[in-house]
């Protein structure tokens, strides 16, 4: 109950942020997005009301984009470049060796919600490829045995937040 | 007004009025499966193609979209036309295999499904045109419909899937679809669609179930009129 009413509140203080103005929904669910990870269904419906938006449109611009997500995402988004200057560099066996360590499938987060894994089409570095970006710093040119090294890093920083 | 040819026909048209409109008032039959006369247009299902030259250049435009135009000349039935209407519809038949709809339509133009194009096995007959949305949305004014995830994932219903506080059970959604997609069930005294159930109101006169409660609710919210009169059947008022 508490939590729920933390989240509204949150909620709307964002909407305020953007003075309720419509078009500003997907900066808003953006916002929502970084605070949450993910859009909580309160989230949405919060921002329903607020800003009188029909529900069903919001959870269509929410669903049509894949930056967001309506499920919890990882601390951590390892986004594995498979554009094709990596693929060709081997993003691919990147990407598996990704899911393998971490026992998941591209997509989905792992059990702790410390890591979620996906594929991105392009980076736009491709001079550094292959190329595997973990929230916001770029991994330039990726080795399968460097993935454990990473790992433990990111596992590390888990305690410093 | 302005003059244009239609199929070897001259005709006169109000500048700016839409081809599908100018063709069907004078005779011409053009098909279409997404135009409805209390919408507004969007060219979803591009079964009205047309062929225009305009000058030297030719080109295929969806007549539902395309305003009339001084001085072009209009084919409704061209080789081109009938090629891109004959892709358009093999589509169709492979996105929605059970619809009868869709099936009846291609076999009054002739056109057998295309054996590349494999048939879709979802059981579902949406064509995606959205009048259903646009209904519940500029129609009846309570947006309880949408579309949800995008590309192969997209579908059509109500936000999480979920019956929808919004709707109102009118069921203007079953009634607009073109292909019948949304379907809408009803008992003697319920009516079902989109996952809900209403309870229906009984005419204060003669006693038929004749609207959802939450319609006449929404009605007499949106006009002022008193809920006590709208609780009379269309026949007894």
């Amino acid at each position: 109950m508490n939590t729920e009413n933390t989240m509204q509140d949150k909620v709307k203080e964002i909407v305020k942020k953007y003075k309720g103005d419509k078009s500003a929904l997907v900066a808003i669910l953006q916002d929502v997005q970084d605070e949450y990870r993910y859009l909580p269904k309160e989230a949405l419906l919060t921002i329903h009301e607020q800003m009188d938006i029909p529900m069903a449109r919001v959870y269509e611009v929410a669903t049509f984009y894949d930056a967001f997500s309506l499920t919890p995402r990882g601390r951590f988004i390892i986004e594995v470049c498979t554009g094709t200057t990596c693929h060709v560099q081997g993003g691919m066996n990147l990407l598996d060796t990704f899911e393998r360590s971490l026992r998941i499938n591209c997509g989905e987060t792992t059990e702790d919600g410390l890591f979620s894994v996906d594929r991105v089409g392009c980076l736009g570095c491709c001079s550094i490829a292959p190329v595997v970006r973990v929230n916001d710093t770029i991994h330039p040119q990726m080795t399968q045995d460097e993935i454990p090294r990473v790992l433990r890093t990111y596992m590390a920083k888990r305690y410093g937040r | 007004m302005v003059k244009l040819v239609i199929d070897g026909k001259t005709v006169q048209a109000e500048e700016g009025k839409i081809l599908l409109t100018v063709a069907r008032e004078n005779g011409i039959e053009i098909p279409t499966l997404c135009s409805h006369e209390t919408l507004e247009n969007t060219g979803a299902c591009r079964l009205c193609v047309v062929e225009i030259t305009k000058g030297k250049r030719k080109k295929i435009v969806t007549s539902c979209l395309y305003a009339a135009e001084d001085g072009i000349v209009v084919d409704t039935k061209s080789d081109r036309v009938l090629k891109v209407r004959r892709f358009v519809m093999q589509f169709l038949m492979a996105r929605c295999p059970t619809s009868d709809v869709i099936r009846d339509m291609a076999a009054n133009m002739g056109i057998a499904p295309e054996t590349r194009f494999k048939p879709s096995e979802d059981g579902k007959t949406c064509i995606f045109c959205r009048l259903c949305v646009k209904a519940c949305e500029d129609v009846v004014g309570v947006s309880a419909l949408g579309f949800a995830f995008r590309g192969v994932d997209k579908a059509l219903g109500t936000p999480y899937r979920e019956p929808s506080p919004a709707c109102i059970g009118c069921g203007s959604c079953a009634y607009i679809c073109p292909t019948r997609q949304i379907t809408m069930s009803s008992t003697e005294n319920t009516r079902s669609i989109c996952g809900k159930t209403f309870k229906m109101k009984a005419c204060s006169v003669c006693g038929r179930y004749f609207a959802p409660e939450e319609q006449l609710a929404f009605i007499s919210k949106k006009t002022g009129v008193d809920l006590e009169a709208l609780s009379v059947c269309s026949s007894c008022r």
